[in-house]
This record gives C-alpha cells, sequence and structure tokens, in this order.
C-alpha cells in the first residue's frame, strides 16, 4: 500500500498496463514527453518508448478515429482527451464510428479501446473546462461508461476498462486529482489523510458495473457520482440523517440490483450530479427507480444537479450542487 | 502474418523537438532570407501559384541592421510605427501587471502574448475599422488598436462585476462587440471555420468588410482549420487566414504534429494565395495583411498567412515550460524580440530615441497600474464582489424557460 493521489493511481494503473500487454498504446495531448497536462502519463515515455506512449496532434476528431483503428486492429489503446470538453469534435467518431463498430459489422470486428478524461467542475475553468458531459455518452449504446471518485477505484476501474473489450469512457474528477472535495472551495484536503488515498502498488482490478456502497444506511438512498460522491457525503453528515450513500461508478452499464435494493430498504432516493438536470443521468435512473421501486417509495425520489445553464466561471459555486443543496433534499424526502 | 521488412528503426516516426531541457538551444543566428528576396505581386492580379516562393520562404521587411528594406516595406508613417510600438509595449506591460494579479490570487488564470505582441496589433492596424476579428488566445492585443479601454478589459479578466461577459468566461477570453472582436474559445480553432462564415455573409450582403482569424500550428490539426482552407478556397470570401506557428502547443512542438512542409504551402494545394512571414516584424506583418485586405475588398477571395514566431512564455498561467524546453530559446530566436525590433528601427532612423522610450514605458505602466487599481475597485477574484449568481440563468435562451426560471427560484439568488 502507498499513500497516492489519483493521479498517481491512475499513473499505476497505466503502468501496469503497459507491462501487462504490449498492445497497449497511450496517446493524446502533451501525454508524451511532458506527461500530460495533469501529470498522468508522467514518466510512461521513458519507461516503455515513444511508440507506446506518443504525443498526438490537437484534434481530438483524429484522435478517436485513429484509437478506432488502432483498436480494430489488434492494439488496445487508450488515448487521453485533455478536458472533457474538448470531446466534442471527436463526437462524431465516438457516437456513430466506435461505439457500433461491434453491431453494424455483425460482430466481425470491435475496437477495445479507452478515453481517459479529466471532467467536472471546481476549478475556476468556466464553461469550456467544467463540463461533466457523461449523459452525451450514456446515450449512446455500445459504449461503457465510467466515472472513478477516488484514487482507489480510479486505479482498479481504469485497469477493468483498458480491459475491457467494448469502447469505454472513462471520466476523471478533475477536481479530486488532489484531494476529495467537500463542497466547500476553502477546504483543500489532500488524499494522504483519506483511506480511499491508500492504494496497492500491485495490479488489481474493480469490476465495471459494480456500484460501491461509501457508506450503509437506513433512512435514504443518495446516489451520486465523481466529485459528488465526497459533496454527499459532507451533505449527508449535515443533514444528521442515516443515508445510505452508492458511489455508482460504472453508468452504463449501472449496477441497478445494488441501487433498487438500498431504495427498497430506505424507500427514499436522492440522486446528485453536477451536469445539468434536463435529460442528465439522473433522470434515467430516477425513471427506472421508480419502475422497480415504486411501491416502496415513501417520497418522490429527488434530483439534486448543475442547473440547465452553461457552467459559469466567477460563481461556480452556486452552480455546482452544494452539501446545502443535497442536505435540504434529503431532507426533504423525510416529509412526506 | 507476414513480417514487415523494413528499414525504418521504430515502428513509426516519432518527430522531435530540436531541443530539450539540458540542451542548449541553437537556432543558427540570424534568417538566411533576406528582405530582398521576394517580390511583392500585384494584389489585384496575383493567384495561389505567384505566392509559391513566399508560403515556403519568409517575408521580412526589417533587416538584420533594423533598416526597412525590399518591396514589402508598407513605408508607414512615423506617427503609425510610433502607434505601433505604443501599442505592443502597452500590451507587454499589460501582461505582466495580469500575471503579478493572477499569482496573487486576483485572477483564476492568464495568458500572454510575450513575444507574439506584434501579430494582432501590426495585423489588425493593416485593416478597417468594419473588419471582423476572429482571434486564438494570443491576438487580445486587437483590442488596444480597436480602442478598448483597459478597465474594461481587466474587469473581464477578474470576472467582476463591470465585466462585459458577466463572469461567465475564464480570464483572457475576451469579447467585444464594438470592435467586432468575437470571444475567443477555449476548444480551439472553432473560430477558423466561423470566420469563413462570417466573410461570407459580408459578401452577401455587398458590405465591405473582410474577416480576419489566427489558429496556432498546434491548432491547424484540427479539423475546423482544414474545412475554412476548402470553404474558403471553394467560395472565395473575403477572409484572411492566419496560422500562428509559434513552434509550440503547450508542451508539444510542431515537428511532433505535423509532417508538413511550411504551414503555409498548405494553403497553396486549396489554390489560396499563400504567405510566409516573420511574425516578429512589425513591418512585415503590417505589409502582408495589406496586401491580403486589398485583395480580399477587391472581391479576389481569401489570403493564408503563417505568421512564424516563437511563443516567448509559458502557454498560460497554469503551464510550466521548464519541464519540456530549454529557457534560453526566446533569446536565440532568429525574430528576435518584437518591441525592440520596431523600437531599433525608429532609433536607426533617428526617429526614436532611449529617453523617450523609456518616458513612454513610464507613461504605459501609469496608466495601466491605475486602470488596474480601478478595475479591483469593482471587485477582484480573491474578495469579490462578484456577478450576482442570477447571471447563471439569463441569456441562456432568449427569453427564460419555465425550467431555467424555476432553477433559478430554487437557488433563491
Amino acid at each position: 500500500m502507498t499513500k497516492m493521489n489519483m493521479i498517481a493511481a491512475l499513473n499505476s494503473a497505466l503502468e501496469h498496463q503497459l507491462e501487462r500487454d504490449e498492445n497497449v498504446v497511450i496517446f493524446g495531448e502533451d501525454v508524451g514527453y511532458f506527461g500530460g497536462v495533469f501529470r498522468v502519463t508522467a514518466k510512461l515515455q521513458d519507461k516503455f518508448g515513444a511508440h507506446r506512449v506518443f504525443d498526438s496532434p490537437l484534434a481530438e476528431g483524429g484522435i478517436a478515429a485513429i484509437a478506432m483503428g488502432m483498436g480494430l486492429n489488434g492494439l488496445r489503446p487508450v488515448a487521453e482527451i485533455q478536458f472533457a470538453d474538448y470531446i466534442f469534435p471527436a463526437y462524431d467518431q465516438i457516437v456513430n464510428e466506435i461505439a457500433k463498430l461491434r453491431h453494424r459489422s455483425g460482430g466481425e470486428f470491435t475496437a477495445p479501446l479507452t478515453f481517459r478524461t479529466p471532467a467536472g467542475g471546481g476549478i475556476k475553468g468556466g464553461h469550456h473546462h467544467s463540463q461533466s458531459p457523461e449523459a452525451q455518452f450514456t446515450h449512446t449504446p455500445g459504449l461503457k461508461v465510467v466515472y472513478c471518485s477516488n484514487p482507489y477505484n480510479a486505479k482498479g476501474l481504469l485497469t477493468s476498462a483498458i480491459e475491457c473489450n467494448d469502447p469505454v469512457i472513462f471520466f476523471e474528477p478533475k477536481r479530486c486529482y488532489r484531494g476529495p472535495f467537500y463542497g466547500d472551495p476553502h477546504n483543500v484536503p489532500t488524499w494522504n489523510d483519506h483511506p480511499d488515498g491508500e492504494v496497492p502498488d500491485d495490479y488489481y482490478s474493480i469490476p465495471l458495473e459494480q456500484a460501491r456502497i461509501v457508506k450503509e444506511g437506513s433512512a435514504c438512498t443518495v446516489i451520486a457520482w465523481g466529485a459528488m460522491v465526497h459533496v454527499s457525503e459532507q451533505a449527508i453528515k449535515d443533514s444528521g440523517i442515516d443515508c445510505e450513500l452508492i458511489d455508482l461508478q460504472t453508468l452504463v452499464p449501472w449496477d441497478r440490483d445494488t441501487v433498487v435494493n438500498s431504495v427498497k430498504k430506505t424507500g427514499r432516493c436522492v440522486i446528485v450530479h453536477e451536469a445539468p438536470k434536463t435529460s442528465g443521468f439522473g433522470a434515467e435512473m430516477s425513471a427506472s427507480i421508480q419502475e422497480r421501486c415504486f411501491y416502496n417509495l415513501e417520497a418522490p425520489i429527488i434530483r439534486v444537479t448543475g442547473w440547465d445553464t452553461p457552467f459559469p466561471h466567477t460563481t461556480e459555486w452556486d452552480y455546482l450542487p452544494s452539501p446545502e443543496r443535497i442536505a435540504e433534499a434529503i431532507k426533504k424526502t423525510q416529509e412526506e | 502474418m507476414t513480417e514487415r521488412k523494413t528499414i525504418a528503426t521504430t515502428p513509426y516516426t516519432i518527430g522531435v523537438a530540436p531541443f530539450r531541457p539540458g540542451d542548449e538551444s541553437s537556432f543558427g543566428g540570424s534568417f538566411t532570407e533576406k528582405p530582398e528576396d521576394l517580390n511583392r505581386p500585384d494584389p489585384l492580379k496575383c493567384d495561389s501559384q505567384d505566392t509559391v516562393n513566399h508560403a515556403s520562404g519568409l517575408i521580412r521587411v526589417m533587416d538584420d541592421d533594423n533598416k526597412a528594406k525590399g518591396e514589402w516595406n508598407p513605408k508607414l508613417s512615423t506617427e503609425d510605427m510610433i502607434q505601433g510600438l505604443e501599442y505592443m509595449m502597452r500590451l507587454r506591460i499589460f501582461d505582466d501587471r495580469m500575471l503579478k494579479m493572477q499569482r496573487t490570487g486576483k485572477l483564476s488564470f492568464y495568458m500572454r502574448s510575450f513575444g507574439e505582441e506584434a501579430i494582432a496589433i501590426a495585423q489588425t492596424m493593416a485593416l478597417e475599422t468594419q473588419d471582423w476579428i476572429f482571434p486564438s488566445y494570443r491576438q487580445p492585443g486587437a483590442q488596444f488598436v480597436r480602442g478598448r479601454d483597459m478597465v474594461s478589459m481587466i474587469c473581464h479578466c477578474i470576472g467582476n462585476t463591470e465585466d462585459n461577459v458577466k463572469g461567465r468566461q475564464m480570464p483572457v477570453h475576451y469579447t467585444w462587440k464594438e470592435g467586432r472582436f468575437i470571444s475567443i474559445s477555449s476548444p480551439v480553432g472553432t473560430q477558423f471555420s466561423q470566420a469563413v462564415g462570417v466573410a461570407m455573409a459580408s459578401a452577401y450582403k455587398g458590405d465591405d468588410e473582410v474577416c480576419i482569424s489566427w489558429l496556432g500550428d498546434g491548432t491547424s490539426a484540427q479539423g475546423d482549420y482544414h474545412y475554412a482552407l476548402n470553404f474558403a478556397s471553394t467560395f472565395k470570401p473575403p477572409v484572411i487566414l492566419n496560422v500562428v506557428n509559434n513552434q509550440w502547443a503547450i508542451s508539444t512542438h510542431k515537428n511532433l504534429a505535423t509532417g508538413g512542409r511550411t504551414f503555409a504551402e498548405r494553403g497553396l494545394a486549396y489554390d489560396i494565395p499563400s504567405l510566409r512571414v516573420d511574425g516578429n516584424d512589425f513591418l512585415a506583418l503590417y505589409s502582408v495583411t495589406k496586401w491580403a485586405r486589398e485583395r480580399a475588398g477587391a472581391g479576389l477571395g481569401p489570403t493564408h498567412i503563417e505568421v512564424y514566431t516563437y511563443r516567448a512564455g509559458a502557454h498560460s498561467s497554469s503551464d510550466d515550460p521548464s519541464a519540456y524546453r530549454p529557457d534560453n530559446e526566446f533569446e536565440c530566436w532568429p525574430g528576435g524580440d518584437p518591441v525592440e525590433r520596431l523600437k531599433l528601427h525608429l532609433i536607426e532612423a533617428k526617429l526614436w530615441d532611449e529617453k523617450k522610450h523609456a518616458a513612454l514605458e513610464k507613461k504605459i505602466d501609469d496608466e495601466v497600474m491605475t486602470a488596474y487599481k480601478e478595475a479591483c475597485e469593482f471587485g477582484d477574484l480573491a474578495s469579490g464582489p462578484y456577478p450576482p449568481a442570477s447571471t447563471i440563468f439569463t441569456e441562456v435562451y432568449e427569453t427564460v424557460p419555465w425550467h431555467v426560471q424555476e432553477q433559478r427560484e430554487e437557488l433563491g439568488k
């Protein structure tokens, strides 16, 4: 076990994959010599050579298409999209090509590949460095969508994502790279004092499609992913209500059993995400939960999300779901 | 599988930066190209084939002895040259002040134009005031030429109550309708093809407007660059498309991101007249832009320009170039320092002297300081006040729809 922040944990997962599978290659903007603008790929080019870890031209559409080509011809590319906000030039390649390759070739071709991308707000990044576009991909059949939240699950989930034979979009909450985020911008803890900052040096994986129960409880189920896991944890503390907190980890395919069992137990549910509300993944979950838990629900399911507006710069703390808003929603589920 | 018989030593080619930390950079002294090398074709009779040498060579005006020479000498008035020098000095001093603000927590982020000050300033001076500007990150200097108040620019960077974009954008993402200056976009390159659309609209309406846009050598890998060239080649609207080749896209040297020859030569394949210009030579930049403006204004269509320069500073306040390039590169860049070069040209021509220069520097420094203090009175990032949270919900649509209105009420601010 070593104390790692999320950057080091992701780097460790990539290093193991490069060692274990000679078909793994890593590329993206600034990932080679420099090791990435967030340093997730630091030193990997030195260790594994410039044809396995390299800088690509600045063209996300090209990065996606090249990854698909490599993937369908036997490699296992892990490409970095520098910010999730920059993924849209690649959207056509991802949605129309990569996601549908297996299906439209009658199963003859597949392209196992992973796109890693830092997502989410909290770094004063304005609308082009803060978005959390997971729903743009959960709505695309053929893609698996993963959202890590801490160093331990970042390493384990990235390992599974790379080993997965389906294409995976892997979101990394950039606000949590160096420490958990509890919704207070002035409180900047590191991963040093957090149990999930303890990361095995050795290879390990965490299966996709499994949610993680962060904290058991009986009064309300709170579901979150990415940075919102920690904000929800704070909100639960603040509310004083005995909530069960679920970190979804994989959004497609999501761990419906864990969620449904929890909501059947608590009878109440709050879903938290930082992306806008309309057509957010919370809407999909809410619909699915009521289909299966209708007679167990004691109160309406509440979503606490980012607003249906572009992500702001100066006023970002009024945009992101705060512990106060989440706690208020939790309390509301207790009133009905 | 049959094994590949290859003479290559690596599976595929990985480009190499000329120098990395620990190396001693050297670019061989001054440019081998001279101001007299290239003729200035008649802009009204020129087609792409007349610019073959201009796309592979380098258009210069100020020679190594600081004298203006050759057919491209724009013969600018003393007044214009001193004005250009003043704008460049202003931009550099402004940038330094803003970076200091960022370092003390008064701004979230900053990007300087250091080493590239001549580009937007000379090129905007060569345009008409009704011409449209679609900048990349290092063209904020165009706003000085168009007369934007520094207080307004600083308020934007802070994102305070006087920010004209209401705290919505990151610093340096200026947008300014009065100056026909369209917002910079972080997903880089998008502006390049938009500029072609603006130019098509100008042509459609019959207005005497030209649109200019810039993007970087790195960004020229994006589809938007190639869309722009192909649409411009097809419809021939009044547009000037510049690739600012400053060698570095964050940490990625251009050698790692293109196998092509010069960036300018790409334009020839689209049958667009294409020029390659010393981006640290104020007079050459002015001259090529005037030439392109004349063609565009006469209805002869686009010009493609490679602006050959060097990114003297970090990509942004978040970047540390010492991790990927030697520190001395700008000092030995053959194009030198654009501010220093115009200054020396003026001194050489006995139109300027060190004393006047120092006095002007002091005057600008005071003005920037005054503007900075005035802007901070409207709030700084560290202590506010900020634009009201209600600005999150407005101007998303023309009118606020019910669902956004409900969310605004839920926030209660």
